[in-house]
């Protein structure tokens, strides 16, 4: 029954965003609105159907329905109700549905708020209006490769015969940290959110639309789904290191990689967009970065799918592989044939009115950003081009994407301090250097400090260097412009703070994420560069140290729980020679699996983790190999995403009714001073003066 | 003891075949050198080396028995005067090209290093050059201009 | 539209396409291995169980195989563990391979990677004997020398000492004979 109803809703899922696409593309070329609403009633219904198929499958898999093919390939009666529920996004085919889920709803919220678009005083409506349908088209379209893949590779509800008793389970990776709750759904939010930006920028190339208004749209659509996209890469990072046991957050993985490329264009799109919003410059390059964010994703599920490239996440493969091969090639002919043909009509005059402008910083984070992007694609995908070219298997991993792409991250780093410091248009020297006089005197002082003090080699010496000073540039922002509030208004320091926020969400908002990811930037240096890590085997009561940590093995231990047996260890951490605290690394034996799944214990502090792991232990019980690591400032790498999520969602937040479309629009002109913003800044830039305001 | 008991049910409860893996229970005997010259350039030399049996981890990170011993070759031969190359060369030898987590930087695997560079370069050529056109003075005026510009930073 | 660019656009990714088109048909668990041709790598091991057949090498626990006294010989290495289900589905294959042979001077040996000895002998006795001797590999040196990915993985060493071939995975009856009348001199076989 559960089957039935899944089954048949994806089927009619695909069957109407088939003619849903039709009709979009009928009803704009024949002039008859009553068609493009009905285009857009199927991209409801979709949501709808998706809705009922996902709440099928997880009452199948709640109710242990063996007779649906996923629940017999991941369920199991011994798995706890929770890990039941979270291993519908467990395995290919429930990934699959899920990300349906997602589409068919981001689709209909992007259909919904784009045809309940105000109508503003540029006159934007109507470019919506006229861009809306192709946008439902293309989301319609995506969504139908999608259903397609659910009703004929991807089926989950296929019948099985004879219904078992019992199944394996999820794979136990997965059910082993409650991460897995949260990473995989905040990488399809990120990943599949990055599809409507793209559809409407295919939108605007189709109805020949894309003056001001897709870029408006769609920078919005973009940084949510970057949100997304960058808190499910911290909380992958984040699971890595709660799980894989080897100490380490970021391993330059495929499929790690695949979940960063697009977030690497997107993060350009994010700043170049402002270059094209303000000065009306950069519209093929954008809309090029907006397709290759997108066909990155494709790329990346391509990637984790197929299985062409060994990964510790690839998903099984199969024939699926093929179709999203296909897919790749139909998205990229019609969106790079789409971009290129219409690039002539695109043309905007570029207009710089000094080279020393915050135009210039963005126009370098892209260059930064796309060479980086290149970098991680080319690495990723070279295994592929030397068995091609040479026949021969080569590995590219870590060590490799490290050398080449911390230059990189330093650049940026550095590019985080001085883009903020420019004004749009022209820095004058005196302002530029009453910007940064502080920040880089605090930034060599560090720096100096840093080397003397700890040593680390030159990238972690750069990046305290570099990271201080970007700080202190972003920190600025907002205490200078506080300041000035409090001065000009007699306002307390918190009440001028929020206020100063609230007046230009859009620009405190990246600062706050500026200063979010140069937390994270700087935690990365300090845990990699200054980590410590030992191994011994302890017999109980022994002792052993590592940079002023002592822990001491106090017992070992077995539960068998009804889907695993667990091995641990109890183990105190003493300080001057007193119990300071317990901790208990595991190792977790599931019946499905070859190798054991590592549980390390953690102790984190704001100065950074004792990680402590259980590497084997003697088959008497009498004595255990523990690996102990001690990596300064790792809390801070989650701190910092929360940072650049709260930053993503302050910029994003809808402002308020009186400022609200000019000021969402057209952030006002970071000035020449600050002070001189700070005390206007709640001014509404009117669009006019944007070509004469110097 | 009624610890090292549980620990025996715990095992009995795993026939053989039903926990197909044995080894982290199997070797406890790392050899923990007090020597922190060396084991930093064991973990230099193991983070460089792929674990053959995983995926994708270098023999530093991987928990593995396999990985664990050839952590300790690694140790030996340094231990015993050969060169980082040396050992790295060992490896290759046996489990060929594909062991080393860093391309050799020789023939057509230079494509790998050479290219980011040449893609920085071109990149870093184009920017300067739309810069310099775009801040032309003589042309600064109105923004809302159109004129065709056949090169963008694309 | 501008078609010319259009499809100039497209064109730059057809390389791209076609890279994973290719990478489509290539497995990337499947790694060669370099040894083949090389010399094989020499090696001590302790017996731990003597083979079922006298004439398989005459080996008696506590013995030591050695690969300076197998000069001369063809031999076949088989690195196998208890805990690996695809090792029993080629172990009858090996053990009658090694009767068929040891007339013709094969010498097999079967290499204990990663188990604990005892597991080892159980899984022997469970399997219903073997024909060639079991030896161990304490720490897995042998297998690291051999270039070893896991197991089953068997290797076939000419009597020059040089390995003449390498199997992944379960090996069948007919890749092992073939692969063993290749480099065994030809003699018709004894009636």
């Amino acid at each position: 029954m559960t089957r039935i109803l899944g089954s048949s809703a994806v089927m009619v899922a695909f069957a109407t965003a088939m003619l849903g696409m039709v009709l979009a593309v009928a009803g704009t070329r024949l002039r008859r609105p009553e068609l493009v609403r009905g285009a857009y009633a199927a991209v409801y219904v979709n949501f709808g159907l998706l809705a009922v198929a996902s709440l099928a499958m997880v009452w199948a898999l709640v109710t242990h329905d063996f007779s649906v093919s996923y629940v017999a390939q991941v369920g199991s009666r011994a798995t706890p109700t929770f890990y039941t529920v979270i291993s519908l996004w467990g395995a290919l085919e429930g990934s699959i549905l899920f990300w349906g889920l997602v589409l068919s709803g981001f689709s209909a919220v992007a259909v919904w708020l784009g045809t309940h678009a105000r109508e503003d005083r540029r006159g934007d409506g109507a470019d919506v209006h006229r861009l809306m349908p192709y946008a439902a088209a293309i989301l319609l379209g995506i969504g139908a490769f999608f259903y397609l893949l659910l009703v004929l590779p991807a089926n989950p509800f296929l019948p099985v015969s004879p219904v078992p008793a019992d199944g394996p389970g999820p794979n136990p990776l997965l059910q082993n940290h409650i991460l897995m709750a949260v990473h995989p759904p905040l990488l399809y939010l990120g990943y599949v959110g990055m599809s409507v930006p793209f559809a409407f920028a295919m939108g605007a190339l189709l109805s020949g639309a894309p003056g001001g208004t897709w870029i408006r749209l769609t920078r919005r659509w973009t940084m949510a789904a970057w949100m997304f996209l960058t808190a499910a890469i911290i909380a992958g990072m984040w699971w890595s290191y709660e799980v894989l046991g080897w100490g380490g957050y970021w391993a330059w993985d495929p499929v790690e990689n695949a979940s960063f490329l697009p977030w690497l264009t997107a993060t350009a799109f994010l700043h170049s967009a402002m270059v094209e919003e303000r000065r009306g410059m950069l519209r093929v390059w954008n809309l090029s970065l907006i397709t290759s964010t997108f066909a990155l994703t494709i790329l990346g599920t391509f990637l984790t799918r197929s299985g062409i490239l060994s990964s510790v996440h690839a998903f099984a493969e199969g024939e699926i592989g093929y179709w999203f091969l296909g897919f790749i090639a139909l998205v990229l002919i019609f969106s790079l044939s789409l971009v290129a043909g219409r690039s002539d009509q695109l043309h905007t005059a570029g207009r710089l009115d000094a080279v020393a402008s915050r135009e210039t910083a963005f126009l370098l984070n892209n260059l930064l950003f796309t060479v980086f992007t290149f970098t991680v694609l080319l690495g990723t995908l070279f295994p592929l081009v030397a068995e091609a070219v040479r026949g021969v298997k080569v590995s590219v991993g870590e060590p490799f994407f490290n050398s080449m792409t911390l230059p990189i991250c330093m650049a940026l780093l550095f590019l985080m301090g001085v883009g903020p410091a420019l004004p749009w248009r022209v820095a004058s020297r005196d302002a530029l250097r009453r910007e940064v006089a502080l920040p880089a005197a605090l930034a060599v002082v560090v720096g100096i400090a840093t080397a003397v003090l700890f040593g680390g080699g030159v990238y972690a010496v750069v990046t305290f260097t570099f990271g201080t000073f970007a700080l202190a540039v972003n920190v600025r922002q907002f205490t200078s412009g506080a300041k000035a509030r409090m001065r000009a208004h007699g306002e307390a320091a918190p009440v001028a703070l929020v206020r100063l926020v609230g007046g230009n969400r859009r620009r405190y908002g990246g600062y706050l994420a500026h200063i979010g990811a140069i937390t994270v930037a700087v935690a990365v240096a300090a845990s990699s560069a200054y980590k410590g890590e030992t191994e011994a085997t302890l017999r109980r009561g022994e002792t052993m140290s590592l940079r002023g940590h002592t822990i001491r093995l106090d017992d070992l231990w077995g539960r068998q729980e009804p889907q695993r047996f667990v091995l641990g260890a109890t183990v105190t951490v003493l300080r001057d020679g007193a119990p300071a605290g317990e901790m208990d690394p595991r190792l977790n034996f599931y019946t499905t699996s070859e190798q054991p799944i590592t549980t390390p214990a953690v102790r984190s502090r704001p100065s950074g983790d004792l990680y402590l792991n259980l590497m084997a232990v003697e088959r008497d019980g009498s004595s255990a190999t523990i690996r102990m690591i001690v990596e300064p400032l790792v809390p801070w790498i989650w701190a910092g995403g929360y940072l650049i999520v709260l930053g993503a969602l302050i910029s994003m937040w809808p402002a308020r009714r009186r400022e609200a479309a000019p000021a969402t629009v057209f952030a006002p002109a970071p000035p020449l001073v600050p002070g001189s913003a700070a005390a206007r800044p709640l001014a509404i830039a009117d669009p006019d003066t944007r070509g004469a305001r110097t | 003891m009624r610890v090292a008991w549980w620990v025996v049910v715990g095992f009995l409860g795993f026939s053989v075949g039903e926990i197909p893996y044995s080894g982290p229970l199997l070797h406890a005997q790392i050899a923990a050198t007090t020597d922190s010259a060396l084991e930093a350039r064991v973990r230099a030399v193991a983070s460089e080396l792929r674990c053959p049996v995983c995926q994708g981890e270098s023999i530093q990170d991987s928990p593995a028995t396999l990985a664990q011993e050839m952590r300790t070759v690694v140790r030996e031969q340094l231990a015993a005067g050969r060169t980082p190359e040396e050992v790295k060369k060992y490896f290759s030898d046996k489990y060929g090209e594909w062991i080393l987590l860093r391309p050799r930087p020789r023939g057509w695997n230079m494509i790998v290093y050479v290219l980011p560079v040449v893609a920085l370069l071109l990149g870093a050529l184009v920017v300067m050059r739309v810069t310099r056109r775009w801040a032309r003075p003589e042309e600064s005026g109105s923004v809302s201009a159109q004129h065709v510009d056949t090169t963008t930073p694309s | 539209m501008n078609w010319q660019r259009a499809a100039i656009a497209t064109a730059a990714a057809v390389p791209l396409v076609a890279l994973f088109a290719y990478g489509m048909t290539r497995d990337p668990r499947e790694i060669p291995s370099p040894l083949p041709g090389r010399a094989a790598p020499d090696f001590a091991l302790e017996v731990i169980r003597a083979g079922d057949e006298p004439s398989t090498g005459g080996l008696q626990p506590g013995d030591t195989l050695r690969s300076s006294e197998l000069r001369g010989q063809v031999v076949v290495l088989n690195f196998w563990a208890s805990w690996c289900l695809a090792c029993r589905d080629e172990h009858e294959v090996l053990s009658a391979a090694a009767r068929t042979y040891a007339d013709r001077g094969v010498r097999f040996a079967g290499v204990l990677y990663n188990d604990r000895p005892a597991a080892g002998l159980e899984w022997i006795a469970q399997m219903g004997g073997q024909s060639y001797p079991a030896v161990l590999d304490p720490r897995s040196r042998t297998a690291i020398d051999f270039g070893l990915y896991g197991v089953p993985e068997t290797f076939i060493i000419g009597p020059d000492g040089v390995v003449a071939y390498k199997h992944i995975g379960p090996v069948t009856t007919p890749v092992l004979t073939d692969q063993i009348e290749r480099i065994l001199p030809p003699i018709a076989a004894a009636p």
